[in-house]
């Protein structure tokens, strides 16, 4: 592959930072003998690239491609349960199981996912309170490591690299296939309501009262102040239940595509203010209530292909943390109010209550708690100082931030949150690295 | 239910081609020559719908071998539908050059190999007055170029034997399906610098599939190729052979 391909192919989602990759290796089959032998630099498994940050970056090093890796293997109509290759896309999986009657049992807010990276970080979505992460239905899966070794890793075989390997960033060698239970669904349909909250107590209060509804996000306008701080959209659903003899109705809608890179500078607070002032009023009433197919209800921005690029050249970051919630708003309210201050900050800012249902991922990110994700325009040294501000409060609020997203944090923040990393270092493939691993650890 | 041949199944054009069949329910006998490759796509192509999916393994370079395929085919599935041919290799235009036996060798696995296959079939296919032949050409067989044109050579021979099967076994009812898809991002092409003209397997699969059930007689793949191809063959000789293609 030559390097301008590369260059183009192999970057994040949030195209910062931009990686130098001396080379892309492919396996094109499960069973293909790989010789790592040969590298004399470190290599790291790479999908769809839509980790945002450096953690699906291998600067300097080598990336080994696994989208050819697309074969099914086993499928248990009876129990639901999924055995495929590690490079299969969410979007590819769903194409064969929501016509038999399952869905993913927690999925991001794209489709386009690799089964590994699924895996490697741990995903969860709007179902995590509960339903838990992608990695809690993992049944098993077969890592390939430098060495040559496959294991089979289960809850039962091999099981401190099973969990390792479950938001373990891919640095524990590559997955191959995975195993994983489905979610039985009555129909692909999602029986939505959206409800507008006032302030985030109302937010919490909404919250609370859909501990039972399968899934549940919010969406906050983070630039209003004074009586409409903390304002926002609640939405949530339940798979909907048919009416016997209905048939659903869900046709796929044509994708457009985000053309060419949109002026870095287009994303401010004039137009994220005019986009929130629009979004919160264009629904008059409290609540509203709609059947809606599931592709806008779980990946609403999926349909421009390449959104990516409307934040322009420079690229852009997403900050999520989670900061436990214990009846108390006042964390996350400090870092809505620092963001709302900074005058940075993009319209799509998302809140969710994680559940307690645990991974059995060593550094999976979700805890109970409540989650902030938003993305923000790259204007430098000003953006960056803002999220050593707002990791502050996370870290002082014993909150964590998520490196499936990231391209900044310090070790001091990647150690606030993760204190177990130590214990999961020691399964890191020798011959395995990536950008975000060297960069944390480099500060260690 | 369609009982299918594929011939080459652990291509990836052929694969993604009976993944659309099998979808539909169908019956596949599915050869290569990787036993490990072929159970991946067995599996594959069950867990997606086909009803039934039989292997078979044996080397297609050796033309001895093709009718004991063939009638492990029929006596498996009882009867054929149709048939796909997909296998190949791209083969290295240097190293053809540098040595006669690699020319030959190369237009073996990608012509000979054909045409043995090809006569008995369409023979069982005549003979049965209905079912459909596909075989996997390249736009690369419309005209010789330097840069590979042994390879260019085989898919000629290939397109001019389909020409003349379609004309022959249109009388009786049975389709033949020349497929020249261009340049496709597989393994064949894994050292190949990408552009945009590259088209995924599964493209190329999808219109095969179409092609096949459609009844079609020609296809480019993915389409822009037909434009490009009858471009290429309208330059006139004077000005083409001082070209560098």
């Amino acid at each position: 592959m030559n390097s301008a391909t590369i260059t183009k192919r192999y970057q994040s989602w949030g195209r910062y930072p931009k990686p130098e990759h001396r080379a892309v290796e492919k396996l094109y089959w499960r069973g293909q003998d790989f010789d790592f032998g040969r590298l004399d630099t470190t290599i790291l498994p790479f999908g769809y690239g839509r980790s945002y940050g450096d953690s699906c970056l291998n600067n300097d090093g080598v990336l080994l491609d696994v989208t050819e890796l697309r074969q099914l293997i086993a499928f248990d109509a009876e129990q639901g349960i999924l055995r495929c290759e590690a490079g299969l896309s969410f979007a590819e999986i769903l194409d064969f199981i929501v016509p038999r009657g399952w869905f993913l049992p927690a999925t991001p807010g794209t489709k386009f996912v690799s089964v590994g990276g699924a895996i490697a970080n741990d995903v969860h979505g709007k179902g995590h309170h509960i339903d838990g992460t992608f990695g809690c239905h993992i049944t098993q899966f077969e890592l390939l490591r430098s060495s040559g070794e496959r294991l089979i890793c289960s809850p039962t075989e091999n099981v401190e690299l099973f969990r390792a390997t479950i938001g373990g960033l891919g640095l524990t060698g590559v997955i191959l296939w995975a195993e994983f239970k489905l979610k039985p669904v009555l129909s692909p349909l999602i029986d939505q309501e959206r409800i507008k909250f006032r302030n985030l107590d109302e937010f919490f209060e909404i919250a609370a009262d859909s501990k039972t509804t399968e899934y549940t996000v919010g969406w906050i306008d983070c630039l209003s102040q004074g009586d409409s701080f903390g304002r926002g959209i609640f939405t949530r659903g339940n798979h909907y239940d048919p009416p016997l003899g209905a048939e659903p109705d869900v046709e796929a809608k044509p994708m457009v595509s985000m053309p060419i890179d949109l002026p870095s500078g287009l994303i401010n607070t004039f137009t994220v203010k005019a986009f929130n002032e629009v979004y919160y009023h264009a629904q008059l009433p409290k609540m509203v209530r709609a059947v809606v197919p599931f592709d806008p209800f779980f990946y609403p921005l999926d349909v421009i292909n390449n959104w990516n690029r409307g934040y322009g050249k420079r690229g852009f970051f997403q900050y999520q943390c989670v900061v436990p919630y214990e009846d108390s708003i006042e964390p996350i309210s400090e870092i809505i109010r620092r963001i709302g201050a900074s005058g940075q900050g993009s319209p799509l800012v998302v809140i969710k209550t994680f559940g307690d249902r645990p991974s059995p991922g060593m550094l999976s990110f979700p805890r109970p708690g409540v989650t902030l994700a938003l993305d923000f325009a790259n204007r430098g040294q000003i953006t960056l100082d803002l999220f050593e501000e707002l990791d502050a409060v996370v870290r002082a609020n014993g909150g964590a931030i998520y490196p499936a997203k990231d391209a900044r944090m310090s070790f001091e923040t990647f150690e606030a949150s993760f204190p177990q990393w130590r214990e999961f270092e020691p399964f890191i493939d020798p011959k395995f690295s990536s950008s975000f691993w060297r960069r944390i650890m480099d500060k260690c | 239910m369609l009982k299918i041949l594929v011939i080459g199944a652990t291509s990836a054009i052929a694969h993604e081609t009976a993944r659309l069949f099998a979808a539909d329910g169908a019956e596949l006998f599915i050869v290569g020559r990787n036993p490990d490759k072929l159970k991946i796509v067995q599996d594959d192509l069950k867990v997606r719908g086909a009803q039934r999916v039989e292997t078979y393994t044996t080397d297609l370079a050796a033309l001895d071998q093709h009718q004991a395929l063939i009638d492990a085919a029929l006596a498996s599935l009882g009867s054929l539908d149709a048939v796909l041919i997909a296998h190949g290799t791209l083969g290295d235009q240097g190293q053809a050059q540098a040595s006669v036996e690699e020319t030959l060798q190369q237009l073996n696995t990608n012509f000979l190999s054909v045409v043995s296959l090809l006569t008995p079939l369409a023979n069982y296919f005549e003979q049965q007055k209905r079912g459909c032949i596909a075989v996997i050409s390249s736009v690369a067989g419309d005209r010789g170029r330097q840069s590979n044109y042994v390879y260019g050579t085989a898919k000629a021979g290939v397109t001019t034997f389909m020409q003349g099967l379609r004309n022959r076994l249109s009388k009786v009812g049975v389709t033949v399906l020349t497929v020249k898809p261009g340049f496709v991002d597989t393994p064949m092409t894994a050292d190949a610098p990408k552009n945009p003209l590259f088209a995924k397997p599964h493209q190329v699969g999808k219109a095969i599939y179409k092609g096949m059930k459609q009844g079609q007689d020609v296809i480019y793949v993915p389409w822009f190729w037909w434009p490009i191809m009858k471009l290429i063959i309208h330059i006139p000789e004077f000005i083409f052979k001082k070209m560098g293609l």
